[in-house]
């Protein structure tokens, strides 16, 4: 229904625009009126008129229909008084299956044959109704912008000034995006602290979230609580995969930049850069499904035939995978950076007689440091809010461990874990998978904003 | 002196090695680098490509023992064919390739080398070729996955039979059948159109590739006009204050946040607040634009940012408002940058996964979704599903579907370039 509705308004709106610019023309010619617009804005003015309200007002119509559809349907029973909210809603679900033909078994047959026929007359008028109000609102807008058309109506003005407004409207999706994010994280946070204190979650040792999903929701114990939701083991694990990244990237990474921007002659560049930058379009799953299905069992074999014993989901197999990914972040950015260091030191330093090697490591680096360090920095956040790889490529269990070959679990795999299949709303293991998310936004926040401002200063620099 | 000269040269000579080495590094540094691409691809492309093709098994199916007269099928309607009970049909129809079987086990073992839907398969042919039906038919049969591992070369045979899930008894039968030429090779279209299943033979990407493209269309739909619209606006319009610097700071922050948040963002907002429904491109492709309005936002501004001021002034100066001056000239010049933008956007949401594992997007879906409000899997998503999947079948499938994820990824990428060689202007 919506997308014929949606398409009827746009050929009023299209058609509007036809009869607004012809109307100004003719008003134009006929009554050597002197408009005080091009005639194509009066157009636009009366399509405007056509397609903005009735669009608005179908978006109000659709969210609020359902609502009243339920109240109107269930009157019947509502006016009995003897059902809860929730059994009322279980009502709805059943009488809409009846009314799609899915017959189940009831007591009430006859109510809900009452009701069945109440939704079947009320989805139809409503249906109706909404194509009535819609494209009468439409029309009678466009008669009225019509006849408004005389020589005092500056229209241009007017769809400048709605375009403006658009556009603005359209920047503050970023805001109300923040807002989002900080609201849908706050509020759950907030119920899941009012059940666990916010000490035993930042420093409890134990994370066991499923034994509380295991309980009835009645005789959970405030201790049992307090035992269940630690993050410790989340945020060390967290902290492991992310230095084993970090290891694998930052020399690899910063080499391959040094190597970009001081070694490569132009054409090895041209071709080198591209690849290297393909590591990082490389959607994290297929990282993850690399990590899992040959990494791991290949560092597993290779630590066994060293007669250690290697979890198959060892930290070592995701933390390398992960750091792979990385790489193409650090060498950007730092070849960027070393790239941007003025011609002048190089210079000097060769005049002084010293190798590339020495120019590079004594001049170059300490000058592009705090380039260099920022990009380190992001590339940390990024290992941090990585969550495939970790999903697929590391453990599921939390364990308080720092060895590597150990499988080590971290916040974004628990996020998962947590919240993958159906969700209760009310229990706080669910909660729980909303705090550590607040966690990994403050701690990815900080850390951007630290790299940003380490940039910065460095480029106050040499400006 | 010559003491001194010696030390000259040992020193030089060893600064000299000492820069060998550095160069050394870091050529290895950016050869490791380069090579796991290579390997990464390689790993990929050799497990996934026999996914394409698959096996069929070569069965005579005798359908004068179904019917007195096999031109009676012309005058069934598909209805009626669909009336038939043909499952003991069918299968003696496959015992029929080894008539000397009496144990029931073995039988039992026989009918377990074809995919289970073989009764569906067998009526299918009859649906589609019901006016010239034979006394008695070839019809090419799905082998079972496990067959098809073992034809393939994927699955070791010299296991023991209790770690195979494949017996001894199907092994013998299934060489006598490629000793008698019956076992062939086909392409493996219902791979490319059919939704997920429980049976790797019969699971295909079909319904996974509409739900991308849902959500990738609902994507563009909504992050395109407003990511376009706000960079005008932040561009040209903005006055330089508090709510400007404000929007400015939350786009570059919303372009650093982890992509699982904006799942939470979608699962504690848009299905629960709003109540849209789960699982579904619509409310996967919200979450996945406002991930991506960051990048949109940032690529058209930087275009917007490149066209030269004397288009603005020129135009301003026959007369033009502001806003036809944007709109009618700067806007037009920086659309191949913005364009560019937004399909490198596009690319990055195409082959996001962790926000739609929180929004539902995992659901198993066997049809194919016909609208963005069906639930369905996406592509990435897909590949997860499979890769926790034990069976052997699964892990070609899932190095196909990457290989399909990939070259999709390749094409918005060609296509991103091509874009910015042919329509962006030098200055």
């Amino acid at each position: 229904m919506g997308f014929i509705l949606i398409s009827l308004i746009i050929l009023i709106g299209i058609a509007s625009y036809f009869l607004g610019n012809l109307r100004a023309k003719n008003l134009r010619t006929s009554n050597q009126k002197n408009l005080k617009s091009l005639s194509h804005y009066y157009g636009y003015y009366v399509a405007l008129w056509a397609v903005v309200p009735a669009l608005l007002i179908l978006l109000m119509i659709t969210s609020f229909k359902s609502f009243f559809i339920e109240q109107y349907v269930l009157s019947d029973f509502i006016a009995l008084g003897s059902y809860t909210e929730t059994e009322l809603s279980l009502l709805f679900t059943q009488i809409e299956n009846t009314a799609l033909g899915i017959k189940l078994f009831d007591e009430n047959t006859i109510l809900i044959n009452g009701a069945v026929n109440k939704l079947n007359y009320i989805n139809k008028t409503s249906e109706n109704l909404t194509y009535v109000t819609v494209l009468g609102l439409s029309g009678l807008l466009v008669l009225y912008s019509l006849f408004n058309i005389n020589n005092k109506l500056n229209s241009r003005k007017i769809v400048e000034k709605f375009l403006l407004v658009l556009y603005f409207t359209c920047s503050l999706v970023a805001i109300m995006t923040t807002v989002g994010i900080i609201f849908s994280l706050l509020y759950e946070t907030l119920r899941f602290f009012s059940q666990v204190p916010i000490t035993d979650f930042l420093f409890g040792l134990n994370w066991s979230p499923q034994r509380v999903f295991v309980r009835e929701a009645g005789d959970l114990d405030t201790r049992d609580l307090a035992n269940a939701f630690g993050a410790v083991p989340l945020f060390a694990g967290t902290f492991l995969i992310a230095l084993i990244a970090m290891c694998v990237s930052v020399p690899v990474g910063l080499l391959t930049a040094i190597y970009m921007s001081e070694y490569a002659s132009p054409k090895v560049r041209d071709w080198a850069k591209p690849i290297i930058e393909i590591l990082a379009g490389i959607p994290t799953v297929v990282y993850g499904f690399f990590a899992a299905l040959t990494v791991a069992p290949l560092v597993r074999d290779i630590g066994q035939g060293a007669g250690l014993t290697v979890s198959s989901e060892s930290a070592l197999a995701a933390g390398f995978v992960m750091g792979i990914m990385i790489i193409p972040f650090i060498s950007s950015l730092s070849d960027d950076v070393i790239k941007s260091v003025p011609q002048s030191l190089r210079e000097g330093s060769y005049a002084m007689g010293a190798t590339k090697r020495e120019t590079i490591v004594k001049v170059l680096l300490p000058a592009a440091l705090p380039g260099i360090v920022g990009s380190f920095l992001l590339a940390v956040s990024r290992a941090i809010g990585e969550t495939m790889i970790v999903v697929m490529a590391a453990g599921l269990n939390a364990k308080l461990t720092a060895n590597p070959l150990d499988a080590a679990t971290t916040i974004t795999t628990q996020i998962v874990v947590i919240l993958i299949g159906d969700q209760e709303f009310d229990s706080p293991k669910t909660q729980s998978a909303f705090a550590l998310g607040l966690t990994l936004f403050v701690v990815t926040l900080a850390l951007n904003f630290i790299a940003l401002q380490v940039v910065k200063k460095y480029t106050e620099r040499y400006d | 002196m010559t003491d001194r000269i010696e030390q000259r040269i040992n020193s030089l000579n060893k600064r000299l090695n000492s820069e060998k080495r550095f160069r050394i590094y870091c050529i290895g540094a950016m050869s490791f680098a380069l090579a796991w691409v290579l390997i990464l691809f390689l790993n990929i492309f050799s497990s996934g490509y026999s996914a394409f093709y698959r096996t069929v098994i070569q069965v005579d199916v005798p359908f004068l023992n179904l019917i007195e007269d096999t031109t009676q099928f012309s005058e069934m309607s598909s209805e009626d064919i669909n009336n038939l009970s043909m499952y003991s049909f069918s299968k003696k129809a496959i015992y029929g390739l080894f008539p000397d079987i009496e144990e029931k086990k073995d039988k039992k073992m026989l009918i377990r080398l074809f995919s289970i839907e073989f009764e569906q398969e067998i009526r299918e042919f009859l649906k589609s070729n019901k006016s010239n039906i034979n006394e008695t038919e070839t019809i090419y049969l799905t082998a079972s996955d496990d067959v098809d591992q073992v034809n393939k070369g994927n699955y070791p045979r010299d296991l023991d039979e209790d770690k195979r899930r494949i017996k001894d008894i199907q092994l013998l039968f299934f060489d006598d059948l490629v000793d008698r030429g019956l076992v062939s090779y086909e392409f493996n279209l219902p791979f490319l159109m059919r939704g997920d299943s429980r049976e790797p033979e019969l699971a295909g990407v079909g319904g996974s590739i509409v739900g991308s493209l849902f959500t990738i269309l609902v994507v563009l739909i909504l992050s395109f006009p407003i990511g376009i619209f706000a960079a005008i606006y932040l561009e040209e319009f903005a006055p330089k204050n508090r709510v400007t610097d404000f929007i400015e700071i939350n786009i570059n922050n919303l372009a650093a946040v982890p992509s699982i948040v904006f799942g939470l963002l979608g699962l504690g907002i848009i299905l629960n607040t709003f109540g849209l429904p789960r699982s579904t491109p619509l409310v996967g492709g919200i979450v996945l634009s406002l991930m991506t309005l960051p990048t949109i936002i940032i690529a058209t501004r930087a275009s917007l940012r490149a066209v030269p001021p004397s288009i603005r002034e020129g135009a301003l100066a026959v007369g033009a408002t502001k806003m036809q001056a944007v709109m009618h000239h700067v806007v037009p010049v920086a659309m191949p940058g913005a364009l560019t933008g937004t399909i490198i956007g596009l690319a990055q949401a195409l082959g996001e996964t962790a926000p739609l594992l929180l929004i539902g997007m995992v659901a198993f879906v066997v049809d194919v979704p016909q609208t963005p409000l069906d639930a369905s899997a996406s592509l990435p998503v897909q590949v997860y599903l499979w890769s926790e999947s034990a069976e052997r079948g699964y892990v070609e499938k899932t190095s196909a579907t990457i290989m399909m994820l990939l070259g999709f990824l390749i094409l918005m990428n060609l296509a991103a370039v091509l874009i910015r060689r042919k329509f962006e202007t030098k200055w």
